[in-house]
C-alpha cells in the first residue's frame, strides 16, 4: 500500500519547480539510473505467530530521474520506490523517496519538495537524524527513511555550515504488518488512524535547525528539532486478532530536541559522539525529559593483507534513560563489531559483530556482507540473530526470529 | 688543439659558478622539482574525465568512470573533487578531497543512497582508490613539499631524455620509503614512476603516455599505467575531455555541491 501524502503545500512547491525545470531549459545533464532486486529472507525457527511464515521473497524497483540546468547550479531530482512483498501486505509499500528542486543562489542552496537528509555519525543508532521518519520495514536497522516533504535553505561559510528547515506533512513510521516478520508479538496497525496527542495532528508544521562546522580533525554538529516526534511515545491498544494478538496504533507526541553530534581523528582511531534531549510536549508525558547517547569508537588496521585489505574495530556503548521512549532497545547495550574492507575491484565489504545488552546479558548478532557482482550487479547478504531476552524486553518477542537475507540488485 | 683545450678551459670556468649552485645531487633534485613545479602553477582549475580500468592476474577487466574537478590552491595542495558514474551501484557517490603536502587531507564521501556525507580518516593516503592500484596519495596534487629529493643521473628512456631521481615522502603515514621518477627534460614531466613499499621492495611502476599539452603550457599524460609488481594487478586511466580555467571557485569544492555533483 503507498503511504499517503496528505499535505498538499510540498505537493504544489513541487509542481511549481517541475514547471520552472520543463520551461528553464539550458540542459545539462539528464539522467535516468537505479536499480531493480530481489530479496529471500529466511527464519531458522517456526514463528510465534501462526500467521507468519518461514520464508519471504520480495522484489525492489528504485528509479531515479535526475537533471540539472544552468551550469549544475539548478536541479529536479525524482527518486520513486516500490517493494512488493510475499505475504507482509505492509512491506508491500511504496514512497516517493525524492521529488525535489534545488536552486544555489551566492551562498545559499535552497531544496523544495519532497527529500531526505542525513545528519549524525555513529555507525549502529542514528539519534541525531531526526528530519526522515525511518522506513522501518525496509531494514531493523533504521537506515531506510520515508521521503519527507521540506523547505530547506542552507549555507556554508568558513564558520561553519547552517541549515534552516521547514517541514510539513508527517509521515507516519511504517511497521511489519502481522504476517510479516520480525515484528513484535503485538501487531501494529498503520492502516487504521494513528494517535496525535495534540490539535493539529498529522498538519503539523515541523522545524528544525543544524549547526555544523569542523576545525582540523574535530568535526561537529548542534541540531534543534521541534515538531511531532517521530518515533511513537507510546502504542494504544485497538483491538485483538483471531489469534489472540493485541492490535496496537501508534501514538505521536510533540517534541523539542537537542542533538549533538561529533566526531574527531587521532592518527587510525575516530572517535564519535551522538547525544540528545528530547523534551514532550504534548501528552502523557508532557514535560518530561529525556537523555539518549552513543558513543564509541572505529580503530582501523591498514593494509593488512597484500591486497590492501583494511580491518576496523567499531565499540558503540548506547544509553537512555527510557523516560519518554520506554520500550528503546538501545538503553544500556554495546555494540562491538569487525569492519573487513576488500579494497577489491568487487568492493566487498563485510561487518560481523554483536549487541549485548549491559542489564539482560541478552545478545543480538548481526552479519552484514555485500560485493559486486560484474559490472551492474550487486549482492548483499545479512544474517541476525537474537538470543536471550527477558520477558519484559522488546527483543523478547523477536526470540524464534533470527533470520538470514540475501538482496540481489541490478544497477543500471 | 690548443684553441680547443683553452675554450674547454673557458667554458669550464664560466660554468663553475653555476655549478657551485647545483653541487649536490638533493640540490639538483630540488631544483629539479622546482621547475616541474613553476611549470605547473597557474592553472587554476581543471576538469576531466577519467575512465580507470581495473585488471586482475586472469586479465578479467572491470571499468569505473569518473569525473574530476581540481582547483588549484597556491601554497598548499589542491582542492579536488571526483564523481562517480560507473559502477552503477556507485553512480553519485563522490569524494572531496582538501590535500595538503605533509597533513593529513581533509576528506569527505558522499553516499548517495544514504543522502549520506561522511568524513573520512584520511591519516592512510596509502590505501587503493576505489579498488584500484592507484593509492589516494598517487591521485593526490604534486606539491614541492610532498617529498625530499635526489638527483641520480641522466637517462634516455624510450628515446625521451631523462633525469632520473628519487623522491622521499615527507608524509610519515605515506605507504612508500621511496619513489624512482624519470622526469621529462625537456617537458619537466615524469615519464615513468617507481614506488618502493615500506620494505623497500619495488611494489609498483607507473608509466604516463600520450602527454598533450593544454593552453601551451600543461602537459598532462592521456593515459597512465599502474603495474603492481607483488599482485600482478594493473590500473590504466584514460583521461579524457581536459578542460583548464572553467573559473570554479571555493565554494563550487564545498560539502553542499558534493551532493549536487553528478
Amino acid at each position: 500500500m503507498v503511504q499517503p501524502l496528505k499535505a498538499s503545500f510540498p505537493v504544489a512547491v513541487v509542481i511549481t519547480s517541475m514547471i520552472t525545470a520543463v520551461t528553464i531549459t539550458t540542459t545539462q545533464a539528464s539522467e535516468f539510473s537505479g536499480y531493480i532486486g530481489g530479496e529471500e529472507r529466511f527464519f531458522f525457527e517456526d514463528p510465534l505467530s501462526p500467521v507468519q511464515h518461514n520464508s519471504y521473497l520480495s522484489a525492489v524497483a528504485e528509479p531515479e530521474y535526475f537533471h540539472a540546468w544552468d551550469d549544475g547550479t539548478q536541479n529536479l531530482d525524482v527518486k520513486l520506490f516500490y517493494r512488493v512483498d510475499q505475504y507482509d501486505d505492509q512491506r508491500t509499500h511504496g514512497d516517493i523517496r525524492e521529488l525535489s528542486w534545488t536552486g544555489v543562489f551566492d551562498n545559499w542552496e535552497v531544496r523544495a519538495g519532497i527529500s531526505k537528509v542525513f545528519w549524525g555519525v555513529a555507525e549502529t543508532q542514528h539519534l541525531v537524524d531526526i528530519v526522515n521518519q525511518t522506513d522501518l520495514v525496509e531494514n531493523l536497522d533504521g537506515e531506510d527513511k520515508l521521503g519527507q516533504p521540506m523547505l530547506r535553505a542552507s549555507t556554508e561559510r568558513d564558520w561553519g555550515t547552517l541549515n534552516f528547515f521547514i517541514l510539513p506533512g508527517f509521515r507516519e513510521r511504517t511497521f511489519p504488518g502481522a504476517e510479516g516478520r520480525p515484528r513484535p508479538n503485538v501487531v501494529i496497525d498503520t492502516d487504521l488512524d494513528a494517535i496525535y496527542d495534540f490539535s493539529e495532528g498529522q498538519d503539523h508544521i515541523d522545524l528544525a535547525a543544524r549547526y555544523s562546522h569542523y576545525i582540523g580533525e574535530w568535526e561537529f554538529g548542534l541540531s534543534l528539532f521541534s515538531g511531532t516526534g517521530r518515533e511513537p511515545t507510546d502504542f494504544s491498544p485497538v483491538a485483538v486478532t483471531p489469534d489472540g494478538e493485541p492490535v496496537v496504533v501508534p501514538v505521536y507526541s510533540l517534541i523539542n530536541q537537542v542533538g549533538f553530534d561529533g566526531q574527531a581523528f587521532f592518527g587510525d582511531w575516530t572517535w564519535k559522539l551522538e547525544a540528545i534531549n528530547t523534551e514532550a510536549r504534548s501528552g502523557a508525558k508532557k514535560g518530561i525529559n529525556s537523555f539518549q547517547t552513543v558513543g564509541g569508537f572505529e580503530y582501523t588496521l591498514i593494509g593488512i593483507t597484500d591486497g590492501g585489505m583494511d580491518l576496523g574495530f567499531v565499540v558503540e556503548y548506547h544509553y537512555s534513560d527510557k523516560r519518554i521512549y520506554e520500550n528503546t532497545i538501545f538503553d544500556n547495550d554495546f555494540a562491538t563489531a569487525l569492519r573487513f574492507v576488500l579494497n577489491d575491484a568487487q568492493s566487498t565489504e563485510i561487518l560481523a559483530g554483536f549487541t549485548t545488552d549491559a542489564d539482560t546479558q541478552s545478545v543480538g548478532s548481526f552479519i552484514e556482507a555485500s560485493r559486486r557482482l560484474g559490472d551492474s550487479w550487486t549482492l548483499e547478504a545479512q544474517v541476525r540473530t537474537f538470543h536471550g531476552a527477558k520477558e519484559d524486553r522488546p527483543l523478547y518477542s523477536f526470540r524464534f526470529d533470527d533470520f538470514a537475507q540475501i538482496d540481489l540488485n541490478y544497477h543500471f | 688543439m690548443n684553441h680547443t683545450k683553452s675554450v674547454l678551459l673557458i667554458s669550464a670556468l664560466l660554468l663553475t659558478p653555476l655549478l657551485a649552485f647545483a653541487e649536490t645531487d638533493e640540490e639538483k633534485g630540488l631544483a629539479i622539482a622546482v621547475e616541474a613545479d613553476k611549470r605547473d602553477t597557474g592553472f587554476e582549475d581543471f576538469t576531466a574525465n577519467m575512465v580507470m580500468e581495473l585488471r586482475n592476474k586472469q586479465g578479467d577487466v572491470s571499468t569505473r568512470t569518473i569525473r574530476l574537478k581540481t582547483l588549484e590552491v597556491i601554497g598548499d595542495g589542491d582542492k579536488s573533487m571526483s564523481i562517480f558514474n560507473k559502477p552503477a551501484d556507485v553512480k553519485g557517490t563522490a569524494f572531496l578531497t582538501f590535500s595538503h603536502a605533509i597533513k593529513p587531507d581533509e576528506q569527505w564521501l558522499y553516499l548517495p543512497a544514504l543522502k549520506r556525507v561522511k568524513r573520512i580518516n584520511s591519516k592512510n593516503k596509502s590505501g587503493p582508490f576505489m579498488g584500484s592500484e592507484f593509492a589516494y596519495e598517487d591521485l593526490a596534487s604534486q606539491e614541492l613539499e610532498k617529498y625530499t629529493y635526489k638527483y641520480l643521473r641522466d637517462e634516455m628512456l624510450n628515446g625521451v631524455d631523462c633525469f632520473v631521481m628519487e623522491r622521499y615522502p615527507a608524509y610519515e603515514h605515506s605507504g612508500y620509503t621511496k619513489q624512482l621518477a624519470w622526469v621529462n627534460k625537456d617537458r619537466y614531466v615524469a615519464e615513468k614512476i617507481e614506488f618502493y613499499d615500506r620494505k623497500n621492495d619495488l611494489l609498483k611502476t607507473l608509466v604516463n603516455s600520450d602527454y598533450q599539452q593544454y593552453l601551451g603550457q600543461y602537459w598532462r599524460a592521456a593515459e597512465m599505467t599502474m603495474k603492481n609488481h607483488q599482485t600482478g594487478k594493473s590500473t590504466i586511466l584514460k583521461w579524457e575531455d581536459y578542460k583548464f580555467k572553467n573559473g570554479l571557485k571555493d565554494k563550487d569544492f564545498s560539502r553542499n555541491s558534493l551532493q549536487r555533483a553528478r
